[in-house]
């Protein structure tokens, strides 16, 4: 068989994320339809930069959940090498194609003779998976030491100010080359931390309960132990995990387990990304306590953290929102960063970092197998600082 | 600021403390096969077997460095091979201007971290030269009349240089300007030799690829502070008065927008030195951030403080440079 001709390949490309396709459009028509009932998701249609970012963001959502979920869009194996194919050009025809086998290596092959293509895609399945549940974390973590440290001040305020700047001192690479490391699992230190920084999410929700319904305590206790119960359970199986010091649920109970080394990057990347949450969270609950309805608040005599988490916090979601989308592109760096450098995730793991990472030891005679991955990651973070850019140009009409 | 310092230090004296890490260096220095046993009696002799604060007081230098008898010999953490233990000071600590030695390069971490740091300095000096200038011009020129098509071009473009990280930016420039699947050979792949013998044909790139990162942030928030600017009270005086737009943006405007950017710049700092660890590596550029991951790489104690006292020292004066210089830029804290 011949090799494709760039035109052919592109075709290719386009047909082999058609259900990508489907589903945007059904995105968008169905967005554009009710925008005026959806609030500030609404007002986004109407602004073209912001669009285009929505549009580049569930791009690569809808990529990876389906890959993720259905194998769809995935030609070849991510993992298998197939003879032949070392550092083929992109478009060369597979050797030895069986039926049933994809005919090409879209996007060419790389140093160990897998299909480009495939890793790519398959590589945004680990970040989609990875960047915004960790820089959730990071927001929780954020929220509930920055809205205390902003509302009461003081000694409090010294302190985790302190430490927040003190983590923000410290360069990232060496943070990361310190923490995510084999050695680090096996001390335990990674494990330690998930168990401070997951039990905050949990913390924020069952007070953020508390402060609301008090007064009724049966519903409170209910949606209290709803919460404990499930969040807990869930706690306790994701911190533990057998081979590290934190192994005390027996094998039965334990839901799942997370390898060591993504744990750690999870937890390295939470753990650098708080302060910065903090410190917004903490000076917007600065400006906004010294608001009307805050103390109105105060006079009808609500407690401090129903003030901070039902009155402070809805008010100050617009900026919140934006950084949340600024926030998602910077980890989805960090997780290439700790990629480009080899660190936490297995080396033959698909994710975008580490595809470059292997990729540039021949980048000036073979630049593909680094180039796709290189625009894949840079093509999400666009999409999110433009969605960003157009949430907060929106939200500003208000 | 002595006391971030202080903790930031210790932080990394912990994590590079971690038994599985100093049983790493044992293997480093006596052989990866080393049992157990031999891995304990190593960090024996060796005066790791003390409790973690009291050699991270060694190593400050407010406690007399460890020594081993071992009947024959004496040696010890401040008595160099071949010395009398008798004569040997008895504190040798950073406080001493004793940085230690490096397990990686054989070689004293002071001399190590001031050749590094010459390169690195070297290197930031021309980012500082083409980024600073590059992201102020850009963002004034969009900042300047908002809304405009050129503001539209000129904060998509640095929208999209914000997006791109330096191992992204680093691959595609290479691939465009360096490698021979395109063709255009412009420039060089590497760096290396740019050690000795800098050239714009070998260095440009990695400036470029720092530069890139930082600018569009810059740009961003020049932009945002001239927009301000443009709409205030004495601008629209300037306007009514008849003064043309080229002397409003030049005499009224820009002294005024260049105050925010200023601690932006310098806060940039942390983040430019990520980007330096990245293109040092991925230039093979010879610079402090390469003499960090090989330190890393290797569990190369001494060195990893050395380097970290460096950069965090660097970032705290960036900090208070920030601090000072907003002051003294604003007339109106200046003089109130």
């Amino acid at each position: 068989m011949e090799p494709l001709s760039w035109g052919e390949i592109l075709l290719r490309l386009a047909y082999q994320f058609m259900p990508v396709w489907i589903a945007l459009a059904l995105t968008f028509g169905l967005s554009i339809a009710y925008k005026r009932r959806l609030g500030l998701y609404g007002k986004l249609f109407d602004n073209m930069i912001g669009m285009v970012g929505f549009a580049i963001v569930m791009f690569w959502v809808y990529t990876a959940l389906f890959v993720g979920l259905f194998d769809w869009i995935i030609t070849h194996d991510p993992l298998s090498a197939v003879s032949g194919m070392k550092n083929k050009v992109p478009g060369t025809p597979l050797r030895g194609a069986e039926d049933g086998d994809y005919p090409y290596y879209l996007l060419g092959g790389d140093t160990l003779a897998r299909d480009v293509f495939s890793r790519m895609v398959q590589g945004s399945w680990v970040v989609i998976r990875i960047a915004p549940l960790a820089t959730l974390f990071a927001f929780m973590a954020g929220i509930t030491l920055g809205l205390p440290a902003g509302y009461f001040g003081g000694r409090l305020d010294t302190v985790l100010s302190f430490l927040a700047n003190l983590i923000l001192a410290f360069p990232v690479i060496l943070l990361f080359y310190l923490l995510v490391t084999p050695e680090m699992v096996e001390s335990g230190i990674p494990s330690y931390m998930a168990v401070v920084l997951f039990v905050l999410p949990i913390l924020f929700m069952i007070v953020l309960i508390n402060s609301r319904f008090h007064t009724q305590p049966t519903r409170r206790n209910v949606l209290v132990a709803l919460v404990v119960v499930v969040f807990g359970w869930l706690y306790l199986s994701l911190i533990n995990d057998p081979g590290t010091p934190v192994n005390f649920l027996p094998v039965d109970l334990d839901l799942f387990d997370i390898p060591g080394g993504i744990l750690v990057v999870f937890v390295s990347v939470v753990f650098v990304n708080a302060p910065t949450v903090f410190r917004i969270v903490r000076g917007l609950a600065l400006d906004i306590q010294t608001r009307d309805y805050v103390a109105a608040a105060q006079t009808r005599g609500e407690g401090p953290w129903y003030i901070m988490l039902w009155e402070i916090l809805p008010n100050a979601r617009g900026p919140l929102i934006v950084d949340f989308c600024l926030r998602i592109g910077y980890t989805t760096i960090l997780l290439g960063t700790l990629g480009f450098f080899g660190l936490g995730l297995p080396s033959d793991s698909p994710d975008w970092g580490t595809t470059i990472n292997q990729g540039r030891k021949l980048l000036s005679i073979y630049p593909h197998p680094a180039i796709v991955p290189a625009f894949s990651l840079l093509s999400l973070v666009l999409g999110l600082n433009l969605l960003a850019d157009g949430l907060r140009e929106e939200s500003l009409k208000d | 600021m002595v006391l971030t310092a202080l903790v930031l230090s210790f932080m990394v004296f912990f994590l590079t403390n971690q038994p599985p890490m100093l049983e790493k260096v044992a293997k480093f220095e006596g052989n990866s096969r080393m049992s157990d046993e031999e891995v304990a009696r190593y960090l024996e002799n060796n005066g790791f077997g003390q409790p973690m604060l009291v050699r991270y007081g060694e190593w400050l230098g407010v406690l007399p460095g460890w020594t081993t008898d071992r009947g024959d010999t004496v040696s010890g953490r401040c008595i160099d091979p071949g010395q009398d233990a008798a004569t040997a000071p008895a504190f040798c600590g950073v406080l001493q201007g004793n940085w230690g030695d490096s397990r990686v390069f054989r070689d004293d971490v002071s001399s190590i971290v001031g050749t590094r740091l010459y390169m690195t300095g070297k290197l930031m000096l021309w980012v500082m030269l083409l980024m600073v200038p590059a992201a102020l011009i850009i963002g004034v020129l969009a900042g300047m009349r908002e809304g405009s098509k050129l503001d539209r071009t000129l904060s998509t473009f640095s929208i999209a240089t914000t997006a791109t990280p330096e191992y992204v930016s680093g691959v595609i420039l290479i691939t465009v300007f360096a490698s021979s699947a395109v063709g255009l050979k412009w420039f060089k792949g590497t760096a290396t030799a740019a050690m000795e013998n800098a050239t714009f044909e070998n260095f440009f790139l990695p400036v470029l690829t720092i530069a890139l990162y930082g600018m569009g942030y810059i740009a961003r928030m020049t932009r945002a502070s001239m927009a301000e600017v443009m709409t205030a009270q004495y601008i629209r005086t300037a306007r009514l008065k008849g003064v043309s737009f080229h002397n409003i943006v030049l005499k009224h405007a820009l002294r005024n927008a260049l105050i925010a950017p200023f601690t932006v710049i310098m806060l940039q700092f942390p983040w430019l030195l990520n980007g330096v660890v990245i293109v040092e590596t991925l230039f093979n550029y010879k610079g402090l951030g390469w003499a960090l991951v090989q330190a890393a790489g290797n569990n190369d104690i001494d060195l990893l403080m050395g380097i970290s006292v460096v950069s965090v020292f660097v970032v705290l004066v960036t900090q208070l440079i920030s601090d000072i210089g907003y002051v003294y830029l604003n007339p109106r804290i200046r003089i109130s």
